[in-house]
């Protein structure tokens, strides 16, 4: 399949432009109490092995049972990706040895997995969309934690994790830029987070990533390609793409050969590099798992959680644009996270949706984004900030004050009602007082008065003075009426 | 179907088992010879039969999503040739 790109997404090569092609292989820990096939818990953070069931540690005898709320998660994710979700899966065994894997085979989904194709959307900055294809999604076990600095000679196992449900969400080779990678994670993460079937903390490894990246000349088939394993951040898969890009087109122009292997990424020097080679091609010898039964549902299953799922980003981005009047790179960002479309839909309620907007996405996003804070756990709550909006909204503070006043609901909390009172940071709108002030400047600068008279712009500078002299608490359109009568100008 | 020597190496090591150079050309014979009697399958005619995976017409057993496992710690490590703390020791593998 060839996609034409469109020209600035080129890469350019001493020898002519590339085009790179990337499709991911993204493992999602599934949100759930237990694990996949045992009772065991699935919270982050315990002590080693007490969250380690005997299914989990592959002792002898012990049968696997399938965990139901795993499979619905499985299932909303389908539906949230716009998958075929197939009635009938089979789990099948992945078979390597490796410490972290005590039954010496994952059970996973090989042939039959449990949905199957569907797409998702990317709003790019540009204004361009891209439909990335999903090939896949399956469950899958996840393996257990090894610790390699514990000891000169040994590794420690913690089995905790061994046996917690992912998802490995697969995409068609569909994506053309590292931003478009970057994009197509941050848009899954985001789905993902609002189905509620994975919490994206890509810190804790809950979201992870494998890359697929091969070069190509515009139009000619597919290149060898590299996967890059395991990578836990969206600035990282960014990296990780354009150096494994350029690495692979400065081979290529050198008269070199692309051989497919898996490469690591290294995050302090910025570089992909091969993992120490396995001898053997891998030879997961798949076969169906004999101690589980095909995976059967109900057509009313899916029917039901389907009609259960939440509004998806995409239809909250469309309807915030409609009903608010936002722009979209506004609705965007408003959108991309569910705690955060809350937050602004309580502010906007009653409101002035584009200063609500404004609020959220420039003082509050980035004071919370300073402070490493999630909007969960604002300092400033949406009653507060609707409150300072409705102060501005009234003419009692202004703009700047407002500013002032945010921050200081943001470090000591209270009513910004009352703290405008206490504090005395009503907008003088007093014509005499502000009048007082205007007339002591002219007084103290009569150069500036005659430029004033010349050239009208410099009024600004007459509305800046008589703002400071006022503490801010002038209202500048007053004081430029004022001044403009005064001046004659 | 047969399996030639290399390939018997292969499933040797890609199953962990140390296997002798002299131990090979037996252990090929006998491969060859369970091959052949599970090729015998081969002569009944399945075409469009659907495999069947369980003797009894049954679903899938499933569970509530419930903790109801865990905690024994002591249990878990109790087979584990080596421990330290709450952890399995092994050989180191790094990547």
């Amino acid at each position: 399949m060839s996609k034409a790109a469109p020209n600035r997404k080129l890469l350019k090569g001493a020898t002519g432009d590339w085009e790179v092609v990337i499709g991911l292989e993204v493992h999602a820990q599934v949100n759930s109490e237990a694990k996949l096939f045992s009772g065991a818990s699935t919270a982050f953070g315990a002590e080693p092995n007490t969250q380690v069931s005997l299914v989990d540690a592959a002792m002898p005898g012990m049968l696997p049972v399938i965990n139901e709320e795993c499979i619905r998660q499985a299932v909303r994710t389908g539906l949230g990706l716009n998958a075929k979700i197939n009635l009938r899966s089979v789990f099948d065994r992945k078979n390597y040895f490796y410490p972290d894997l005590p039954q010496g085979y994952q059970i996973s989904q090989y042939k039959s997995p449990i949905v199957g194709e569907g797409e998702v959307r990317l709003d790019m900055p540009d204004g361009e969309t891209v439909t990335v294809g999903i090939e896949r999604v399956h469950l899958e076990q996840d393996a257990g934690k090894l610790l390699h600095d514990q000891h000169p000679t040994m590794s420690f196992v913690d089995l905790n994790r061994s046996g917690v449900a992912l998802m490995e969400i697969v995409s068609k080779p569909d994506l053309r830029s590292a931003d478009e990678a970057k994009a197509y994670v941050a848009k899954l993460r985001s789905i993902l987070r609002y189905l509620g079937t994975c919490d994206g903390d890509m810190e804790k490894g809950n979201l992870r990533a494998d890359v697929n990246v091969s070069v190509r000349r515009p139009g000619e088939p597919f290149g060898t390609r590299c996967e890059i394993k395991n990578v836990n951040s969206i600035r990282f898969i960014g990296q990780a793409v354009e150096h494994e890009a350029r690495r692979q087109i400065d081979l290529i122009e050198d008269g070199g050969k692309i051989v497919q292997e898996t490469r690591l990424f290294d995050p302090a020097k910025g570089e992909t590099r091969a993992m120490r080679s396995k001898e053997e091609a891998h030879d997961y010898r798949y076969f169906p798992d004999p101690d589980l039964l095909p995976l059967e549902m109900a057509p009313a299953l899916v029917a039901d959680l389907k009609a259960q799922l939440p509004e998806l980003p995409d239809q909250k981005k469309a309807r915030f644009m409609r009903d608010y009047g936002l722009a979209a790179y506004d609705a965007d960002v408003l959108t991309a996270e569910h705690a955060a479309a809350a937050y602004f839909e309580d502010v906007a309620r009653g409101r002035d949706p584009k200063a609500a907007a404004n609020w959220v996405i420039n003082e509050l996003a980035g004071r919370l984004n300073k402070e490493g804070k999630d909007i969960l756990v604002s300092p400033v709550s949406s009653a507060q900030l609707g409150a300072i909006l409705d102060l501005i909204a009234a003419g009692t503070i202004s703009g700047k004050i407002a500013k002032d006043l945010f921050e200081i609901v943001w470090s000591d909390g209270g009513d910004p009602h009352r703290i405008v009172e206490q504090r005395g940071m009503r907008q003088v709108t007093d014509l005499s007082a502000i009048e007082k002030v205007v007339d002591e400047i002219a007084a103290a600068n009569p150069d500036k008065v005659e430029q004033a008279r010349a050239n009208p712009k410099l009024i600004g500078w007459f509305v800046g003075q008589a703002m400071k002299a006022s503490g801010g608490k002038a209202n500048p359109q007053t004081v430029n009426d004022l001044l403009k009568r005064k001046l004659g100008v | 179907m047969s399996v030639d020597a290399a390939t018997v190496r292969r499933i040797a090591h890609l199953a962990r088992i140390a296997v002798a150079d002299d131990e090979i050309a037996h252990l090929q014979g006998e491969l060859n010879t369970i091959l052949q009697f599970v090729e015998q399958l081969a002569e009944v005619n399945c075409e469009g039969v659907e495999p069947m995976t369980s003797v009894t017409p049954m679903a899938m057993k499933q569970r509530k999503d419930e903790i109801t496992d865990g905690g024994i710690v002591d249990d878990v490590l109790r087979n584990a040739p080596s421990r330290e703390g709450n952890y399995f020791l092994v050989p180191k593998v790094v990547e």
